[in-house]
C-alpha cells in the first residue's frame, strides 16, 4: 500500500509525543542523570563517569538475575506459545461455545497483578492451599516458600496461567482469517492434518505469532509484581528477576547510582531484543 | 482415527479452562470463610459459609474507596489514550512524513520500557509538577505504556480501512475533522472499542506505578490489598474478597467485547 507524503501529519501526531515524552524523556533523563553521579544524600552530586555502569556490568549479582531472567522468560516462551497454538487449534470455530471458551480464557488477563500473585499464594500454600494440599498428599514434598526448585516450578505455572490465554487469542484470531476454501482444497488434495498445520494454518498464524513472541518477551523479561507478591525473589535469591533486583537496590538500599547504570543496561537489552522482533515482523508485514 | 481425534478435541481446551478456573475458584472459595476457617484447615468448600468480609470491604471508606479510585484512573487514562492515539494512528496509516519509522519504533519502545526501571523518577517528576497522590497522575503515568499500544492496535485497523474512503468523502467537500469525526470513526468503532479494552486492560493491572505515584487520596485497591495483607497479621479471607471483587470490573468489561475479543487480540493485524 502506497502512503502519500505529507508533512503536516506532523501536527496529527504532536499529542501523542507530548504525553508520551513527557513521561519517557524527563524520566529517562533523571535515570541517566543518576547513573554517571554519586550522591551522599541532601542533593549534593559528584561526577562518577561510567564506574556505575562498570560496576554493574562486573557485579556476579546482576550477571545471576539476568541468567535468571533470561531462563525464566525462555521457559514460559517455550510452554507458552506452543500450548496457546495447539489450544486455538482445538478451540470450535462457531457456535455457542466460541464466546464461552473466549470470555473464561480471557479472564486470567484483567486481574490486577498483585492479585495474580497472591490468589497463587493461597493457591500453594502446602497447609491450606488446593495446589500445595494435593502435591503434597501425592506424596511429593513440596513448599514453594522454602524449596528453589519449587518455587522456580510455581512462579512458572503461575506465568503459564496468566498469559497462555493471550497467546491462544492471538492465535485463534490467526486461524479464524483463514478462508474455508483453503481447508476444502486441502481435503480434495488429501492432504493430512499434519501438512495442513504446517503448509495453511502456521503460516497464516505467523504475523500474529510474532505479535504473541514480541508481547510476551517484553512483559516476562519486565515481570516483577507477581513472583514479588508469591515468593518475594525468595527462598534466597533463587526467584529474584531483573525487576525485583533493581527495585531492591534502588528503594531499598538507595543506591541510586548503580540502580541507575543498571536500569540503563537493562532497558537497552529489551530495547535491542525488541528492536529485532520488530524488524523481523515489519519484514512480514511488507511481504 | 481422524474422527476419534476430532470428536476428543474439545478435551482441550476443556481442561485449560478448568486449570485455569481452579485458582480462581480457590480464591473464591477463601473470600466465604473467615480468616480463623482458613487458617484452621484445608477444605474444598466453605464450612461455615460467611459474607462477613465482603460485608466490611463495602462498608469500610479505606477499602471500597481504593475500587473508586482505581476505577477513575482507568477511565480517564482509557479517555485520554485513545483520544490522544486517534489522530496519530491516523497519520501513521495513511502518510509519510518526515522520521514515522522512527517515531513509531520510539513509541513502541516505550510500550517495553520496564516500569521499574521508571518507578523512583516518576516519583519526582510528579511531585515536582504537583501532581502526586492525584488520579490525573496515575492516568497520565499510565500513557507511558498505553499510547504506544493504543497507536499500535488503531493504526492497524485503520489500514485495514481502504484509502478511497477517504478520497471520495473529500472529494464530497467534507473537511478533514468533519469526515474524522462523521465518517472515520464510526468506520473503525470496532477498532475503537479493541484499544479501548487494552488499555483498560493494562491500566487496571498495573499496580508498581499506581502505588509509587499515590499515597492516600487516590490510593489504588490494589495498593490497599498489599498494605492490610502486610500490617493486619495476614487477613486472608478478607484479601480474598477483596481479590475476588478485583475480578468483577474485568469480567464485566470482557462480556461486553467478547465478540470482538478475537479479532481484537490480532490488534487488527490477521
Amino acid at each position: 500500500m502506497s502512503k502519500k507524503t505529507n508533512p503536516k501529519a506532523w501536527i496529527l501526531v504532536i499529542p501523542v509525543v507530548i504525553l508520551v515524552a513527557f513521561n519517557a524523556l524527563i524520566p529517562l533523563m533523571t535515570v541517566v542523570n543518576y547513573s554517571v553521579q554519586e550522591t551522599f544524600g541532601s542533593n549534593v552530586f559528584f561526577w562518577e563517569g561510567v564506574k556505575w555502569f562498570e560496576q554493574v556490568l562486573n557485579s556476579s549479582r546482576f550477571h545471576e538475575s539476568f541468567l535468571r531472567q533470561l531462563a525464566f522468560t525462555g521457559t514460559v516462551l517455550v510452554i507458552e506459545i506452543p500450548l496457546g497454538i495447539v489450544v486455538a487449534l482445538c478451540m470450535p470455530k462457531k457456535g455457542p461455545w466460541v464466546s464461552v471458551c473466549l470470555v473464561l480464557m480471557a479472564l486470567p488477563l484483567l486481574i490486577p497483578w498483585n492479585v495474580v500473585g497472591a490468589m497463587w499464594n493461597i493457591f500453594a500454600l502446602p497447609d491450606i492451599g488446593l495446589l500445595g494440599h494435593t502435591v503434597n498428599a501425592v506424596g511429593i514434598n513440596y513448599n514453594f516458600t522454602q524449596q528453589p526448585t519449587a518455587a522456580w516450578v510455581t512462579t512458572i505455572v503461575m506465568d503459564v496461567w496468566h498469559w497462555t490465554s493471550l497467546v491462544v487469542l492471538l492465535a485463534y484470531a490467526g486461524l479464524c482469517s483463514i478462508p474455508d476454501d483453503y481447508y476444502q482444497a486441502a481435503k480434495i488434495d488429501g492432504a493430512s492434518a499434519w501438512s495442513v498445520f504446517w503448509r495453511i494454518q502456521l503460516p497464516k498464524m505467523k504475523n500474529v505469532l510474532t505479535i504473541a513472541v514480541l508481547l510476551r518477551f517484553m512483559d516476562s523479561f519486565m515481570i516483577y509484581t507477581e513472583p514479588f507478591v508469591l515468593t518475594g525473589g525468595g527462598p534466597g535469591n533463587t526467584t529474584t528477576f531483573l525487576s525485583i533486583d533493581l527495585v531492591k537496590i534502588a528503594l531499598g538500599q538507595f543506591d541510586l547510582g548503580p540502580a541507575a547504570a543498571m536500569s540503563l543496561i537493562y532497558f537497552f537489552v529489551v530495547l535491542l531484543m525488541c528492536w529485532v522482533f520488530y524488524t523481523l515482523m515489519m519484514r512480514n508485514e511488507e511481504q | 482415527m481422524a474422527s476419534i481425534m476430532n470428536g476428543k478435541k474439545w478435551l482441550l481446551p476443556a481442561i485449560y479452562i478448568l486449570f485455569l478456573m481452579l485458582p480462581i475458584y480457590w480464591l473464591l472459595n477463601m473470600s466465604f470463610k473467615t480468616t480463623n476457617e482458613i487458617l484452621g484447615g484445608f477444605a474444598l468448600y466453605p464450612q461455615n459459609f460467611t459474607l462477613e468480609n465482603y460485608r466490611k470491604i463495602l462498608t469500610d471508606p479505606t477499602w471500597y474507596n481504593g475500587y473508586r479510585n482505581s476505577i477513575i484512573y482507568v477511565v480517564m487514562n482509557t479517555a485520554l489514550s485513545v483520544t490522544a492515539a486517534l489522530p496519530a494512528a491516523y497519520a501513521f496509516s495513511r502518510y509519510r512524513f518526515l522520521g514515522d519509522k522512527h517515531l513509531f519504533f520510539w513509541l513502541l519502545t516505550n510500550r517495553m520500557a520496564p516500569p521499574a526501571v521508571f518507578a523512583l523518577p516518576f516519583f519526582q517528576l510528579y511531585s515536582a509538577v504537583e501532581l502526586f497522590d492525584t488520579h490525573l497522575a496515575v492516568a497520565l503515568a499510565h500513557c507511558l505504556f498505553n499510547i504506544p499500544l493504543a497507536v499500535w492496535i488503531l493504526e492497524g485497523f485503520m489500514s485495514g480501512v481502504p484509502k478511497e474512503l477517504d478520497e471520495t468523502a473529500f472529494l464530497d467537500g467534507y473537511s478533514f475533522s468533519r469526515f474524522f469525526i462523521r465518517i472515520f470513526i464510526p468506520t473503525i468503532a470496532a477498532g475503537i472499542g479493541v484499544a479501548m479494552f487494552f488499555c483498560f486492560m493494562y491500566s487496571w493491572v498495573e499496580l508498581l506505578l499506581a502505588k509509587t505515584l499515590t499515597s492516600v487520596a487516590a490510593k489504588p485497591i490494589a495498593a490497599t490489598m498489599t498494605r492490610t495483607a502486610s500490617t493486619a497479621g495476614y487477613e486472608l479471607g478478607l484479601l480474598a474478597a477483596a481479590g475476588t471483587l478485583t475480578i468483577v470490573p474485568g469480567a464485566f468489561v470482557i462480556y461486553f467485547v467478547r465478540n470482538y475479543i478475537a479479532k481484537g487480540f490480532a490488534l487488527g493485524r490477521v
